[in-house]
């Protein structure tokens, strides 16, 4: 380059990449590392539901002792055996036609039904045998004796009752799928031995640490390669930030950690024992596989955040609302939790509010809160007013910005970590349209599942008009709460642009946006009329919003959408675009709009009968 | 029904389609050669450096040419016959047309330099330059520009953004001469070469010489230096496109000659943009070769097309331009030199990229112009000033209220003051409160002098 003081940066950033892959492959291979032993030791804690344990403790009995170290094979094993076990539950507890007849037989040669007959029927010493005797001995136990019971009356109460119980049998004696998931995480768990809970700071500078430091390495240095300036050089040809090659394996990589994390968290086990002694530390109980995530979704937004302030480092305006991001998300969405745990409180992210909180008014944690005492009682009252109050009044005042591109995490996460991406989002005026479709079905789904659990709390009616307000809860949770903004709205990324969840699904950014819409201060304001249609707002704009189309009409831009990033006014060439809470109203007057005739005058028609004389 | 063919699909053309379309139901039919649609020619540069692709500069949807019934159509305009008002395309096509507009726009200057078409030497204008560029700066490592103006510095952004080390031969002793004040063109100057343009003033070009593979391998220059390159840069100016028009009738002079109107000298003819050359009764004929005056030019004449006869008139004079990382604004006239009668007021960051200059009638004091670097300014705010006939001390007063730069941002109209009060002891200027409360227009700055 020109300069030879600059001579150091290029291979400072070639290791940064290198020790980037490195710990990032550290940290992939380690998810290879462990062993498993099921055990008697391992498995009691693991299945904390005793008749679970007692039912399923025989199953698993060809897997025990044994030393397995191929992770899928051995999940799928203890997964098959839960799911073989639910499979013939049904085949082994129900009262076959067998048993009846055998039983029907005793009874003719007697002339009568007696309970002990029960015990010759079933001999066996099992399970099964012992739970039939009691269920039998529960709905039968009137009909024993010699009460002159003809034995056509007794053949029929016997049949009778025995589809009573058989209809009850799954319900009584299979294993639903949540617990099941959890006993597949807690039994690998408990049952995992390996390098990483062994060495764990070894492995952490290894794997975390290393590629913390490769990322800084290589962006640290940016800021001696140039003057401080928009660095857009090459997006648009590097397969990493065009949507090329490298996106789609970063996009394959996070789909498969968010599936892993919200669906088979068993998988990720060896990541959970990397920070377990943080969280220890921190709120005296370990890690979960949402720790890890939490902890890696922090530093990247503190990474990735300084990359930011270095990126945007002639822009105050960014320095401060990247501070403010990473100061709401390290503190408030992950320490303040991890402490409040520790003091136990109900844990908490004070910043979060319902509707994007979906289980803000779930029983469990509505119970949770008015039972402890003050701070519950606060946390409550301070959800409840943050979004009827503080929403209204802070985007009354500074717009939707306020929230979205200075607080939120998920808005966090897509400001820094995301902002590679910006430029990948969809502008044209079809995607405008699904979004407003979409986002408010988000919104109104929101509401009425809220409202639907509310009124089974309070009312205790567990259905309305027929349905049942826990499955609306349960089809939120999975299809918006998992599947949207979590696997398509961060896993897409690298495709879709940053924004994907707070443009399409979030039913606050929806219910921020109608407020930016229709009673804010903020708009973009446009500089007269020096717009020249370049392209380069729209095409960084994360959120889709053709921006040049409002610019080069002189129209001030005022849309729900608008998170205020303020990436626009940054990269455009000629200063046209400033992000304002004014105090005069907008020009968006749709008559107005496309004309800069205050430069042209406009003659009378005397005026023009002269001229053309 | 009558039918409004416009030949040139550029800013200007596109501009009065649009506008005829809002105000009236006429077929309109635009033909061009360059581009099927329309696309901003001003990002040309960005398109090269990565930072977008061809379809981000279309500043309109492909589907919004139908949906306003604005017909299309790539070809090239061969002849036009304007008695019997048909035109001949080159693919043999005849259209007819009632009106006509000619948006023809510029092509870049050449002055007959020995080599100035040897493979590797061009100019940047239209999209098949760019293209032309990809391949030529493949794999070129010295790039000589030659011509300090807009376009050139652009293209040395271009080049050094693709590792191309590039050297700037200017005519003038400074850069952009004939348009910035010295202290200005220094502060652009220094703040490119930290960017690793190697510029030569005073120097012009004078052969281009080709190597053993046809290609340029190095340049002369006046001063007698020979340079060797394997990419050159020619960015000179442009001139309008004229050679259809003159061939048709049409009044040309360096332009297509147009009255205040934008009408040629053949009835329901009309020309706009760049190609445009405007009649003036005293001085000079004024050729405006930029992207608003072609907006403003588009908007006035759709006026006049539907019926409502509309003088061209483009107000204060404003421009805007970026020069690697320093913005510069001008609102009004600043001249590169100083001149008679007015004064300037400069004040300069004393590190930063960061300078304005406000130029004022020495004797009523009233300001003339403004060139900003580094501070973005309100339009309309300057433009009011301006129209109104401020006084320097008024505008330095209020100076905030014209600032429009993005929150947080440090403001400097505080050392701008007090820079003042240094270099005029006489003055004890002190800055208005911002008033946020009122309108950024009240009477007191209609009527300030
Ligand atoms: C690299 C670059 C950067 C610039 N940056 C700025 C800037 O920052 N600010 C600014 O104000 N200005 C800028 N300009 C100038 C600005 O782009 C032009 O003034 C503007 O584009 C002119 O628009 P126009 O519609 O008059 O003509 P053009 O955009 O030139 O369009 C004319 C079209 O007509 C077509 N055409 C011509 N003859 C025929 C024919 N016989 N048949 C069919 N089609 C024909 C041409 O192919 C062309 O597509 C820049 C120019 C360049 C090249
Ligand atoms: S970036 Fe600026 S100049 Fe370019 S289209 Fe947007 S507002 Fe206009």
């Amino acid at each position: 380059m020109h300069n030879n003081n600059t001579a150091w940066i290029a291979p400072v950033r070639k290791s940064g990449v290198t020790f980037f892959t490195l710990g990032f492959l550290v940290f992939i291979g380690m998810l290879f590392s462990n062993q498993y032993k099921l055990t008697e030791q391992t498995l009691k804690p693991a299945i904390n539901n005793s008749t679970h344990l007692q039912l399923i403790q025989p199953h698993l009995n060809g897997l025990m002792n044994e030393t397995v170290t191929n992770k899928i094979s051995f999940i799928n094993d203890i997964r098959h055996t839960f799911s073989r076990y639910n499979d013939t539950v049904y085949q082994r507890y129900h009262i076959s036609t067998t048993n009846i007849d055998a039983l029907l037989t005793q009874v003719n040669t007697m002339g009568y039904y007696d309970l002990a007959m029960l015990t010759t029927t079933f001999n066996s010493q099992d399970d099964y045998s012992t739970y039939k005797i009691k269920k039998l001995t529960d709905y039968t136990s009137w009909l024993a004796g010699q009460q002159g019971k003809t034995l056509a009356e007794i053949s029929e109460v016997i049949n009778e009752k025995s589809s009573e119980i058989n209809a009850h049998v799954l319900a009584e004696k299979s294993i639903d799928n949540y617990a099941v998931g959890q006993y597949i995480y807690a039994l690998v768990k408990s049952s995992s031995s390996g390098v990483v809970s062994k060495h764990t700071a070894l492995f952490f500078i290894f794997s975390v640490l290393l590629a913390t430091i490769g990322a800084l390495m290589y962006i640290i240095p940016e800021k001696f390669s140039a003057p401080a300036g928009i660095k857009n050089d090459n997006i648009f040809k590097n397969s990493a930030t065009n949507g090329g090659l490298i996106c789609m394996l970063a996009m394959t990589f996070l789909v498969l950690v968010y599936i892993a994390l919200y669906f088979f968290p068993e998988y990720i086990i060896e990541w959970v024992s990397l920070v377990d002694p943080l969280f220890k530390a921190l709120n005296g109980q370990g890690a979960s596989p949402w720790s890890i995530y939490g902890f890696i979704y922090t530093l990247a937004i503190i990474v990735m955040g300084i990359r930011m302030f270095i990126k945007y480092r002639h822009s105050n305006y960014h320095i401060v609302r990247t501070g403010s991001i990473i100061f709401f998300q390290s503190c408030f969405a992950f320490l303040l939790p991890e402490i409040l745990i520790k003091l136990n409180q109900p844990s908490t992210d004070l910043k979060n509010m319902w509707p994007l909180d979906y289980d803000f008014f779930d029983a469990w944690n509505l119970d949770s809160l008015s039972s402890s005492g003050d701070i519950g009682m606060f946390m409550l009252v301070w959800g409840i007013t943050l979004f009827v109050i503080g929403v209204p009044l802070f985007t009354y005042l500074f717009g939707k910005r306020w929230y979205c591109s200075w607080v939120c995490g998920c808005g966090g996460l897509a400001e820094t970590a995301g902002d590679p991406y910006r430029h990948l989002s969809n502008k044209s005026v079809n995607a405008w349209r699904i979004e407003r479709v979409v986002i408010h079905s988000v919104l109104v789904l929101c509401i009425i599942m809220t409202g639907a659990a509310l009124y089974t709390y309070f009312t205790g009616i567990k259905t309305i008009l027929g349905i049942d307000t826990y499955s609306l809860r349960s089809a939120y949770g999975f299809f918006i709460g998992a599947l949207f903004s979590g696997i398509v709205g961060t896993g897409f990324y690298p495709k879709l642009g940053n924004r994907v969840w707070c443009r399409f699904g979030c039913p606050l950014a929806a219910y921020i946006g109608l407020i930016q819409r229709y009673k804010s201060r903020f708009r973009i304001t446009t500089n007269g009329s020096q717009c020249i249609s370049c392209g380069n707002c729209s095409t960084y704009c994360e959120m889709g919003i053709d921006v040049r189309a409002y610019a080069q009409r002189g129209e001030d831009i005022v849309r729900a959408s608008c998170v205020g990033c303020g990436v626009c006014s940054s990269v455009c060439p000629r200063g046209v675009l400033k992000l304002e809470n004014g105090s005069t109203t907008a020009v968006i007057d749709h008559n107005m709009k496309d004309e800069t005739m205050n430069i042209v005058q406009i003659l009378s028609v005397e005026e023009q009968k002269s001229m053309m004389g | 029904m009558s039918k409004l063919v416009i030949i040139g699909n550029g800013i200007a053309g596109v501009t009065v389609a649009r506008h005829v379309r809002k105000r009236s139901d006429i077929e309109i039919m635009i033909i061009s050669a360059e581009t099927e649609h329309f696309f901003s020619r001003t990002a040309l540069m960005y398109i090269f450096m990565g930072h977008m692709t061809y379809e981000h500069t279309k500043p309109y949807e492909d589907c919004f040419w139908q949906k306003n019934r604005i017909d299309l159509k790539q070809d090239y305009v061969d002849e036009i016959n304007t008695e019997t008002k048909v035109l001949t395309l080159a693919s043999g096509e005849k259209i007819d047309y009632s009106q006509l507009v000619m948006a023809t726009g510029s092509q870049s200057n050449k002055f007959g330099w020995p080599g100035q078409d040897l493979p590797g030497v061009q100019t940047l204008f239209n999209y098949q330059d760019l293209l032309l560029m990809e391949e030529n700066s493949k794999h070129a490592k010295h790039a000589v520009i030659v011509g300090g103006g807009l376009i050139g510095v652009e293209m040395a952004e271009m080049l050094i953004s693709r590792g191309i080390e590039v050297t700037f031969l200017v005519r003038e002793e400074r850069f952009w001469g004939n348009i910035l004040p010295d202290d200005e063109a220094k502060l652009v100057q220094q703040h490119a070469e930290i960017h690793g343009v190697h510029f030569k003033f005073s120097t012009e070009l004078n052969t281009i010489t080709a190597g053993n593979n046809g290609r340029v391998n190095a340049i002369t220059t006046s001063t007698g230096e020979e340079l060797a390159c394997d990419f050159v840069g020619l960015s000179v100016g442009v001139h309008p496109s004229i050679t259809l028009a003159a061939k048709s009738n049409m009044a040309v002079g360096r332009g297509i000659l147009v009255n205040d109107f934008l009408e040629t000298n053949i009835a329901d003819v009309y020309a706009v943009g760049d190609c445009a050359e405007i009649e003036v009764v005293e001085g000079r004929n004024r050729i405006e070769p930029l992207w608003y005056t072609g907006k403003m030019q588009g908007e006035t004449l759709a006026r006049t097309i539907t019926g409502d006869k509309t003088k061209y008139d483009r107000g204060i004079w404003f421009n805007s331009a970026k020069f690697f990382d320093v913005e510069y604004q001008t609102y009004g006239f600043v001249a590169n030199e100083p001149i008679d009668g007015i004064d300037s007021f400069y004040w300069q960051h004393p590190k930063e990229n960061i300078c304005v200059r406000i130029t004022y009638q020495t004797d009523t004091q009233v300001v003339t112009g403004v060139n900003t670097f580094g501070i973005r300014m309100r339009h309309n705010i300057w433009q009011h000033w301006l129209s109104h006939h401020c006084t320097l001390k008024y505008v330095l007063q209020n100076l905030r209220t014209a600032n429009f730069d993005p929150e947080l941002f440090r403001h400097y109209e505080k050392n701008i003051i007090t820079a003042f009060n240094k270099q005029y002891p006489s003055n004890k200027l002190t800055l208005s409160p911002l008033q946020w409360l009122t309108k950024r227009f009240t009477k007191e700055q209609t009527n300030a002098q």
